[in-house]
């Protein structure tokens, strides 16, 4: 954990910010050093996609991608970390605005949420805002003990917790 | 599997709002301290200090415990750790994965001015 980092930004490094806006929405945002029609290709074309989306920390691998990145069309992923007990995440494109929008459903449950991704190009960078509601609170807070149990990380000192709110 | 009131969160989350109350559970998070020491140390007055101590005593982060006349308070068993990690961890997750983005983005960055390169050519 490098949660320090967050509070004293560095030129270098784009920070990561992480909100809970409300019972049933989450929102995070990111800076990329880059277009946003290279941000959003990073986002909707699979043989990229599967480069980032699941980091080493996570400790799987994503070995199945499929993305049919249009209005109504499917994705498809499959990871594990045990290549006998796959675990399937699915859903359907609602909107594909090229370079600025993409909104999709998580369809592997009856509490899966809408992800809204929104790119936002400014003197060549990009300022990614990505939002996620969940049908019932309750479904956002599993999905965040979800999301630790899929990370398999520790947790570190509360200090250092307490560092990274207060930059929220 | 942890889940939480609604009260619950908006109590922990209204506490933490406040520049003054994070303070206090990070020098809480060094060391137990009593209201006079904390109004000392944050420069307000002691029915200050108290009205921030009740807020996050009820939002579970904070307890308090009178021994003679002095009131000390401490951390609140693990509600405030429970409340960061549930964020931390969506923090990890979307950090690790967009460190790694950034890499793919550079790389596209560098593949179109190569490009762009053997175009002028």
């Amino acid at each position: 954990m490098d949660a320090g980092r967050e509070s004293e930004p560095t030129p270098m490094k784009n920070v990561t910010t992480v909100k809970r806006k409300s019972e049933r929405e989450l929102g995070v945002t990111r800076t990329f050093n880059g277009p946003a029609r290279l941000v959003f290709e990073a986002w909707t074309s699979p043989k990229l996609f599967r480069q980032w989306w699941v980091p080493k920390s996570m400790g799987m691998t994503l070995y199945s991608c499929e993305m049919d990145v249009r209005v109504g069309g499917k994705y498809r992923l499959e990871f594990s970390e045990d290549p006998a007990n796959p675990m399937a995440f699915f859903g359907t494109y609602l909107e594909v605005t090229p370079h600025s929008r993409l909104v999709w459903t998580n369809e592997e449950s009856d509490e899966g949420s809408v992800t809204t991704v929104t790119f936002a190009e400014k003197g060549g960078k990009t300022l990614l805002v990505l939002h996620e509601l969940y049908p019932s609170k309750e479904a956002l807070d599993a999905a965040g003990t979800g999301a630790a149990d899929a990370m398999g990380e520790t947790f570190g000192q509360l200090d250092e917790l307490l560092v990274t709110l207060g930059a929220h | 599997m942890v889940q939480y009131t609604q009260s619950h969160f908006n109590a922990s989350f209204a506490a933490l709002s406040d520049a003054t109350r994070r303070g206090v559970l990070e020098q809480l998070g060094r060391a137990d301290a009593s209201i006079t020491e904390l109004a000392d140390k944050f420069q307000m007055t002691l029915t200050g200090m108290k009205k921030h101590v009740g807020v996050l005593e009820q939002a579970g982060l904070v307890t308090t415990e009178k021994i003679g006349r002095v009131r000390t308070c401490k951390l609140g068993s693990c509600r405030l750790e429970e409340e960061a990690a549930w964020i931390e961890r969506y923090h990890q997750l979307w950090a690790s994965r967009f460190d790694e983005l950034d890499k793919v983005v550079e790389e596209l960055k560098r593949k179109e001015k190569a490009d762009g390169r053997r175009k002028r050519k």
